[in-house]
């Protein structure tokens, strides 16, 4: 089994100065297999999350301890290079955030970044990812207009098509769905479930139907910390603690 | 008295004091249309706008002022040149390299050199400048184009900084984290994100800054050097159209052709600056990037 965990964290505690907001967080990632962080508001989901890619690095005063892991390597070691690191772990955020660019250009710049300059290349993962996201029929005739003029749904699948576009091997969600209407919502679920066989997926979300519906195991954060981490349908079946069971039977959150 | 009245009379007063302003400006424009017209009477416009010499004085008298209008825009452009990549440049390491306490610092000095008196500017730009440039380019004069391009180059920087600053600062965090998340590096984000993303706010900033130094006086009437000629280099003297009429009003006599003649190059310049404006105002609202999701 071990040789399947795609990314684990062992001990990882987070400071965003003198506050910690994470405690001693150990969670094992599989390789393929969609893994969803669950917790009320402010239970710091999101913020282990961002740990996961570094994106916490961009905020001054922050201070991370314990063990990262990707694959064998600690992606805190001070010799990893944090741009090749995000490029292996894509993200996909809680608001669709498009480039103010055309549809072909968001999904470029991605590649153009890490270096291809082959325009017949592009051209040809532009579609490949377009496609994976099922977005391609929506936009394959308006790929130079701007992204903007997409709705919020397309917009995400947009953003998703672009993370995929740069080929992670995990890709991290922060609450994709959120800002959507319940027919987009399902279209990205259909698309984290496609995915998850070619990728390990981590998402965060506030919706417990879609924790259930996604993914195949399931973590609850409370104020920090991890209070119980299982396979899903064991986690919300029968709970170990009563913490977890009070959450997911909506008795307190 | 009630207080609908009280409201009603409030309202009436705003009006009466915006009218005001309003109505001095135009009247300020309607005379200088008024004064500045009767020149046509002695030349065409093709030729006063078109005309290579400015012989205002001399019998008979000389009014093409092609060599003024071309002094203004060379030195505009040249000032453009050299206060543009540095105000942008300076706006973007403000707003996005810099750590807080830096930008805390400079920002606030670099509004402050925007309130730099002109006069102070082109003391210094005669007193000090001149006398190094004419050393280290081995040239005859020191008061020319480049001087007074440089002086502008100065005034012009504060305005296209801050005003760019704003611009870039204002770019979503959402964005810069996109490009970052897509393996970006810093440099990338700045250069294929950030600043196509405020393009807009960026060419506001500078027509602005070039509008004010297509219209500043004192610093091109005590660097420019002041001859009225068509220039060759950019050591060459010029003369622009606000520095001409400062220096010729005081000596034209009261409606004069030449009197005439100057009020028609400030109909010239007005034209000028507000080409400027509109083309600003334009561009704000073309390339209006929204730069988040709208839902």
């Amino acid at each position: 089994m071990d040789s399947n965990i795609k990314m684990h964290t062992q001990a990882l505690d987070f400071f965003y100065g003198a506050f910690q907001a994470l405690y001693n967080i150990s969670i094992d990632f599989i390789e393929n297999q969609v893994t969803a962080l669950i917790g009320p508001s402010g239970c710091g989901k999101s913020t282990y999350l961002r740990c996961l890619n570094r994106m916490n690095d961009l905020i001054p005063g922050i201070l991370v301890k314990g063990q990262t892991m990707l694959d064998s390597q600690d992606i805190y070691n001070p010799s990893v290079d944090v741009v090749s690191l995000r490029r292996r772990v894509g993200m996909v955020f809680q608001k669709p955030n498009p480039f103010p660019k055309t549809i072909f250009e968001n999904i470029a710049y991605g590649l153009r970044v890490n270096g291809i300059k082959d325009k017949a290349k592009i051209t040809q993962i532009v579609e490949k990812s377009l496609k994976q996201a099922a977005i391609w029929d929506e936009v394959k005739d308006r790929l130079n207009e701007s992204a903007l003029g997409l709705s919020g749904g397309q917009q995400q699948r947009l953003c998703i098509a672009r993370a995929l576009a740069v080929d992670p091997e995990v890709l991290l969600m922060d609450e994709p769905a959120s800002a959507l209407d319940p027919i987009a919502t399902q279209k990205i679920e259909e698309l984290i479930s496609t995915l998850s066989s070619k990728l390990t997926i981590i998402i965060v979300t506030h919706n417990m139907q879609q924790a259930a519906r996604v993914s195949d195991r399931t973590a609850f954060f409370y104020m920090g910390k991890l209070i119980e981490v299982n396979d899903t349908d064991i986690l919300f079946t029968k709970p170990e603690l009563k913490q977890t069971e009070d959450y997911i039977t909506g008795r307190f959150g | 008295m009630k207080r609908q009245h009280i409201d009603k009379t409030v309202q009436s007063g705003f009006l009466l004091v915006a009218l005001f302003s309003i109505t001095v400006l135009l009247l300020i424009m309607v005379f200088l249309f008024i004064e500045g017209l009767p020149i046509l009477d002695h030349i065409s416009v093709k030729e006063f706008i078109f005309g290579k010499y400015w012989y205002p004085t001399d019998d008979p008298a000389d009014f093409g002022i092609f060599a003024l209008i071309l002094g203004s825009v060379c030195v505009t452009l040249l000032s453009g040149l050299m206060a543009i990549p540095l105000g942008i440049m300076t706006a973007v390491y403000l707003a996005e390299i810099a750590s807080p306490r830096v930008a805390e610092i400079v920002k606030p000095i670099v509004e402050l050199m925007a309130s730099m008196p002109s006069v102070v500017i082109g003391f210094f730009g005669m007193a000090v400048v001149a006398p190094f440039i004419q050393e280290l380019f081995d040239i005859p004069v020191g008061l020319n184009m480049f001087n007074a391009s440089l002086m502008l180059a100065f005034m012009a920087i504060p305005t296209i900084c801050s005003i760019s600053e704003d611009a870039v600062f204002s770019v979503p965090t959402a964005l810069k984290e996109a490009s970052f998340a897509l393996g970006a590096t810093h440099f990338e984000t700045i250069v294929k994100v950030v600043i196509p993303a405020s393009l807009s706010g960026i060419c506001t900033a500078v027509i602005l800054g070039l509008s004010r130094a297509i219209g500043e006086t004192m610093v091109v009437l005590m660097a420019a050097g002041g001859a009225a000629m068509i220039p060759g280099s950019i050591f060459d003297p010029v003369r622009p159209l606000p520095a001409s009429i400062a220096a010729e009003m005081a000596e034209a006599p009261f409606r004069s052709e030449h009197y005439h003649a100057l009020f028609a190059i400030g109909i010239v310049l007005f034209v000028f600056t507000f080409i400027f404006n509109l083309i600003a105002d334009y561009i704000s609202h073309k390339f209006r990037q929204v730069g988040e999701a709208s839902l």
